[in-house]
């Protein structure tokens, strides 16, 4: 048991186990299933704010486009899910049955080839990793080749966020317009709609979830975790200390978009459907609030402030609509000028701390140093000055 | 088809192309002083935009309503004072907001979408979800047509002079005044400028705010085009920014040079394909040449 209790401390595993029994026991018990869902689907936008974490917040690129990936991850599941739905017997009333509906309404009278592979769920299930991972790869190795990095590389993704849903809007013949694909049924027969589809799918969003945060946490410990923030902070030295720095950056864009894609896709099967809308501007800067309110370098964090900041959106756009871009302005601006490294900044800062001193009268016969001083304030400033790996554990809350 | 009409046509499409690059180009003036020179990004910009449109709003409904007699007269002094309003925003943005935040400028960006958020929702509650448009006098009103068959629209023509005269104003102070070379020696080194006794954070706070009063100015200019709504800001942002980053930052003569391309490129894509299909073919080309050529089509001497 102490041998397992030290693991947990060094690794850094204790908070990942908080959040899994958090979300995979916690929540299934005290929640009816529309909630639960609905937790399902803010937590397919935490993995959008996973990747973030491991992009923005160890790698310092910061993308505007993440909704593209999560939209291309989303779209190709749908896409799947919609040729399922319209089997020529149940679209016999249109003039071409068997292909989606939309189509139908915008005089197509055959599939598109390119539709073609997502009739099977393999390859389907391939293309929705693998398409959006490639797009990431030629978007960022001709960019971080050319050393283009922040703001530039942030409008560029911004622009390919804006063109992909022109593109989407414009072509409704192809993919569904602005209502997106709707209409969402079955996965090789199997309803996703009922309850207990919903139970499961939440619960393979979790485990999914989860092992993310394991991969890239195993990343993060690794040597190459290491050299990202090293990266971050002082990029032309590790250039010349015979790194191939632009390589590093594209691996982590890729793997970001990877995770974004699968978030997209479990997005689509719980709430069963696809529209440009979680594709466009709006919604990738919003995505990189998620991972700011939960603490740029923290990945679960990430997800507590995905959770948070979708749960205050229902809730406020419901309770007080107008109120609601208030609080997410405030947002903004509180997370960059008063706690930069978000709820996971502040609970290194404070609660930490707090638990130290009344951890303390109790072992006041070891030598424990004053808990307070050492930790850095949540400021800016202090997020560079703690490159070592030292550091990268201590903000693993 | 006559030869006449072929061109007449031509010569229609090419106004279309014309007053497409006015328009981009007035959207990207402000933000070339903002991004170009200083380097902040400036999310909100669209929505200073919008504060310019919703002051010659205001001021043709208050004609409108207390001196209808000077309706044909209104138009220009509202947009000087939309350069004021949005420059005095600008001023306090700066102060309140951006002086804290120029060493971490992807945190700026963070923070101006946090404060367009605002502003998107200020408009919303001062002038409802609406979209609003102006009473315009009579003389921007129409067209004008120099030869049978051909009609060149005169609020088109308006932002044509429009953009003239702000572009021809910002080079000349941006070279010619004390302000333009103040600001020239801190984009350069501003350390030295500092040391030469240039008070830096002044014209940056300067800069910023001329950046908004033009970005006012340009939003006034677009009431004769279209109606304003909370949310038009946000849908010029991102063109903004692309004709900035294409022509060059901090290059004012680059911007100018990335707007007329733009605009000729998508005018005459236009003529052949949907609108959306021509705004993809655009997007994409510029976003191709950015990758292969990254510091745009006027590189500045500037070393960073």
């Amino acid at each position: 048991m102490d041998a397992f209790k030290n693991w947990v401390a060094r690794s850094g595993m204790g908070s990942v186990l908080i959040l899994a029994l958090v979300i995979m026991v916690v929540f299934p018990l005290t929640m009816d299933i529309f909630r639960l869902n609905l937790v399902g689907k803010y937590l397919s936008y935490a993995f959008v704010a996973v990747g973030l974490v491991m992009l923005w917040g160890y790698g310092g690129i910061l993308s505007l486009g993440q909704g593209v990936f999560f939209g291309l991850g989303g779209y190709m599941m749908a896409m799947f899910l919609k040729l399922e739905a319209s089997d020529p017997i149940t679209t016999k009333i249109q003039s071409t049955p068997g292909i989606p509906d939309f189509m139908d309404w915008n005089q197509l009278t055959a599939l598109p080839l390119w539709w073609e592979p997502f009739r099977h769920l393999p390859l389907a299930l391939i293309a929705v990793v693998a398409v959006p991972m490639i797009l990431a790869f030629i978007i960022s190795f001709a960019m971080f080749k050319r050393r283009v990095g922040g703001v530039y590389f942030a409008i560029i993704t911004q622009a390919v966020a804006l063109i992909l849903t022109v593109l989407i809007v414009g072509q409704q013949g192809y993919t569904g317009g602005v209502n997106g694909i709707t209409d969402l049924r079955t996965m090789l027969g199997w309803d996703i709609r009922d309850d207990s589809a919903k139970y499961i799918l939440y619960f393979a969003n979790c485990v999914l979830l989860l092992a993310v945060i394991l991969l890239c946490r195993w990343i993060q410990m690794s040597k190459l975790g290491t050299l990202l923030l090293a990266m971050r902070d002082k990029e032309d030295r590790v250039r010349f200390s015979g790194y191939d720095v632009a390589m590093f950056k594209v691996f982590v864009f890729v793997l970001a978009a990877g995770i974004s894609a699968v978030g997209g896709a479990m997005f689509t099967l719980q709430v069963g459907f696809m529209s440009p809308s979680l594709v466009g501007i709006v919604p990738s800067i919003e995505m990189v609030i998620l991972a700011a309110v939960g603490g740029r370098m923290s990945l679960v964090g990430a997800v507590y402030g995905a959770l948070l900041v979708n749960a205050g959106k229902t809730y406020f756009s419901e309770a007080a609509p107008d109120l609601w871009l208030f609080l997410m302005a405030a947002l903004f601006i509180g997370v960059v000028l008063v706690f930069p490294n978000g709820l996971a900044g502040l609970y290194e800062s404070h609660v930490k701390p707090w638990l130290a001193r009344r951890k303390a009268p109790k072992a006041s016969t070891q030598a424990v140093e004053p808990p307070a001083a050492p930790l850095s304030s949540p400021s800016h400033k202090s997020a560079p000055s703690a490159p070592l790996p030292g550091g990268v554990q201590g903000q693993s809350a | 088809m006559s030869f006449d009409e072929i061109y007449n046509i031509a010569l229609m499409q090419g106004f279309a192309g014309l007053s497409l690059f006015s328009v981009l180009l007035l959207m990207g003036l402000g933000l070339a002083i903002i991004f170009g020179q200083m380097g902040v990004i400036n999310m909100a910009h669209g929505e200073f935009m919008t504060i310019g449109a919703y002051t010659i709003y205001l001021f043709s409904s208050l004609t409108e309503t207390h001196a209808p007699g000077l309706m044909q007269l209104y138009f220009p002094f509202a947009i000087l004072a939309a350069f004021a309003i949005a420059f005095i925003f600008g001023w306090l943005v700066e102060w309140a907001l951006i002086r804290h935040l120029y060493k971490r400028p992807l945190d700026t960006l963070l923070a101006t979408w946090g404060l367009s958020l605002g502003m998107q929702q200020v408009f919303r509650s001062t002038f409802g979800p609406k979209e609003v448009s102006p009473t315009l006098p009579d003389w921007l009103m129409g067209s004008w047509s120099p030869s049978e068959g051909l009609d060149i629209p005169i609020n088109g023509l308006f932002v044509l002079v429009l953009t003239l005269l702000v572009t021809g104003g910002v080079l000349l102070a941006l070279y010619k005044s004390r302000w333009g070379l103040r600001v020239r020696a801190t984009v350069a080194n501003r350390p030295m400028a500092n040391a030469t006794g240039i008070n830096t954070r002044r014209t940056d706070r300067l800069t910023y705010a001329i950046g908004c009063g033009i970005a006012g100015v340009a939003g006034a200019a677009f009431t004769t085009i279209g109606s304003t709504g909370p949310t038009s800001g946000s849908l010029y942002i991102v063109d903004a920014f692309l004709v900035v980053t294409f022509g060059g930052a901090g290059s004012l003569l680059g911007t100018v040079a990335s707007a007329f391309g733009i605009a000729q490129t998508q005018s005459i894509a236009e003529f052949f394909l949907t609108g959306s299909m021509a705004k993809v073919l655009t997007l994409l080309l510029i976003v191709t040449i950015l990758m292969i050529r990254p510091q745009g089509l006027v590189a500045s001497k500037i070393r960073r």
